[in-house]
This record gives C-alpha cells, sequence and structure tokens, in this order.
C-alpha cells in the first residue's frame, strides 16, 4: 500500500503500524520530543504499535526545532 | 511587588527566551545561561534525517523548561492539531499559541486566534496566545480562559520595539492575566519600557539569537528587564513641558556691583 510520510509516498507492506514507521526513520529521538499525526489526529505513543495504516493514510511525523 | 505566576506557577525570571534565529546549538546554549531564563519556546517540525542533536539536550543541559508554540499555522484547526502534537512530544499541557494572518506581517489572524484558543483551553490546556497589541482582543482571549496575553511590540522579527505604548498601557491596565510583551524587542531598552509600561515578562528571540554577540545580548535583555522592574516599582516623576530646577534658588549669592 502507498502512505505519505512527511510530505514523501513511501511503500509500505499491509498491516504496518505507526511504530513500525517511526522505527523505519533515521534520526528518531529516543524518549520524549517526538509526535505523530495520522489523517490530521494525534496518535499517541502508546497506541502506535496497534495502529495500523491504510492506504492513502498521511503520516506526519514531527519533533522539537529551534523557534519562536 | 506582585510575583509572576501563570496558571498558578511562579515563575523566577521575567524574560523568556525565543529559541528562533541561533546559528547552533552552542551559541543557544551560550545565550540561555547567560539570559537566566526558565522558560524557553521550541517549535515542532518533520523529522529531518540530516538534522544533529536534538535541542531538548541543549535546554535540558541548561535546566530550562520546554514553552512549545504554534509557530507557522495560518488556521484554528492546524494550531490544534500542532498543540496536540506539541502536548504528546512534550508532556506539557502549556501552548505558546500562535494563528498567523499572511507571511509578509507575520501579525495574527484575530478570529482563528480567538477560535483555536477557546478550543485548546476546553481540551485542557494552558495558553499563552501571540496576539496584537489590541486591548479588546486580549480581553476576548482572557475572556475564553487564556492563562496569559503575549501582545507583539510590533512584527516578529522586527526589532521595531514598542510601537504603541499607548495601547499597551491600556492592554496591561485592563488586564486580569499576565501581560508578555511577544515581538519587536530590537535591543535591551526596548524590554525595560516593556517592564515599565507594565509587562509582566518580555519574550524575546531575534533581538539575542540575531545579534553579533547572542550571550552578551542575552545578559543586556535579562538586566534591562530586572531595571525595567526595578524602576517601575520606584516610581517615574511625571513628564513636564518646562523645567523644574532640582537645585533650590534659595541663598542664592547676587553678585551686583551696586550694592559694594
Amino acid at each position: 500500500m502507498t502512505v505519505t510520510i512527511n510530505g514523501a509516498s513511501r511503500e509500505l507492506p499491509e498491516g504496518a503500524t505507526v511504530a513500525s514507521v517511526v522505527a523505519a526513520l533515521e534520526n528518531v529521538p529516543d524518549g520524549r520530543g517526538i509526535a505523530v499525526a495520522v489523517g490530521g489526529e494525534v496518535v499517541p505513543r502508546a497506541q502506535w504499535p496497534n495502529t495500523e495504516l491504510r492506504e492513502g493514510a498521511n503520516v506526519e511525523v514531527v519533533v522539537a526545532v529551534q523557534g519562536g | 511587588m506582585k510575583q509572576f505566576v501563570i496558571a498558578g506557577r511562579e515563575l523566577k525570571s521575567r524574560l523568556i527566551l525565543g529559541t528562533g534565529g541561533f546559528t547552533n546549538h552552542e551559541v543557544l546554549a551560550g545565550a540561555l545561561t547567560a539570559s537566566g531564563a526558565e522558560l524557553c519556546t521550541v517549535a515542532l517540525r518533520r523529522l529531518d534525517p540530516a538534522a544533529r542533536g536534538s535541542i531538548l539536550d541543549v535546554l535540558d543541559q541548561a535546566g530550562v523548561e520546554v514553552l512549545p508554540n504554534t509557530a507557522g499555522c495560518y488556521t484554528a484547526r492546524d494550531a490544534i492539531i500542532t498543540a496536540q502534537l506539541a502536548r504528546e512530544a512534550f508532556q506539557t499541557d502549556w501552548i505558546k499559541l500562535e494563528v498567523i494572518g499572511d507571511d509578509r506581517t507575520l501579525l495574527p489572524d484575530a478570529v482563528e486566534l480567538v477560535a483555536a484558543a477557546e478550543a485548546l483551553v476546553d481540551d485542557g490546556f494552558v495558553v499563552l496566545p501571540y496576539t496584537t497589541d489590541d486591548p479588546i482582543l486580549a480581553r476576548r482571549l482572557e475572556d475564553v480562559g487564556c492563562a496569559a496575553v503575549m501582545p507583539l511590540g510590533s512584527p516578529i522579527g522586527s526589532g521595531m520595539g514598542i510601537r504603541n505604548p499607548y495601547n499597551i498601557s491600556i492592554l496591561v491596565e485592563r488586564a486580569g492575566v499576565p501581560v508578555i510583551l511577544d515581538a519587536g524587542v530590537g535591543t535591551a531598552s526596548d524590554a525595560a519600557f516593556a517592564i515599565e509600561l507594565g509587562c509582566d515578562a518580555v519574550l524575546c528571540a531575534s533581538a539575542i539569537s540575531r545579534a553579533h554577540d547572542p550571550s552578551a545580548m542575552a545578559r543586556a535583555i535579562s538586566l534591562a528587564v530586572e531595571a525595567g522592574w526595578l524602576a517601575r516599582g520606584a516610581g517615574r516623576i511625571p513628564r513636564r513641558r518646562y523645567a523644574e530646577a532640582s537645585t533650590p534658588d534659595e541663598g542664592l549669592p547676587i553678585f551686583d556691583n551696586a550694592s559694594q
């Protein structure tokens, strides 16, 4: 299935979860400082392993940066 | 004099540091220490595989707490989602709410701002909105439950200081929540002026981060905030159109040849 992760199109196997997507990314901070939204809804960290992605899902993975 | 308390939490420093614009984490760390700030803003952006080091490590090391913001949001919807992401990422209910109207002025969009503020307060957030210097809008934000208001002195990053001190002083006079001057500070005197006008605190980013020597400017602005606070408590003299002699006329010698 095709999903969009931070604006880029990706092919993922069926059953891919938010947790598996995040685990496959580089430079992921451990512990705090990272959050994920799927389709404009925040997915709490505890639900990453059991949140399966669907075809066409839009995933945003954000971290802290300098600003404001 | 009254303490600086937001949502029941007392803050010792009346300077909040914005972390935008620092050239690297070392410069930021130096400025954090020099500023004495207890709170500093961070933004959320897409994970960058090439980024080196986390800003959170820098803040942890300096013992400074995170105030996440919604910088870059143009709609209430985006600001609300960003605030929720920030709560998840940083485990804090505090949010500096920014909803801007366009990318040239970066001025707040009042309509979207109030809508976002109301929704976030209902969702349990401690909302600190970046707003214009309009006292009525500040009151509307207070009415929907914001924990403080953060009026601009002038546009973000402009360094133009406080363009409408009358509005800021009216806003302060009528506010029932802390007022934090946000945006526009160009140098130390602007920060002192903000506090003298009655603001409880100052948030400063560009004036420090883009100064030639950010650590020195952080210290200067920190001292200015303190100086403004002391001066406000001390009470300024009234302004007069004409001079008022500080030396008495009584006992003034007369150098008149005729009286010899």
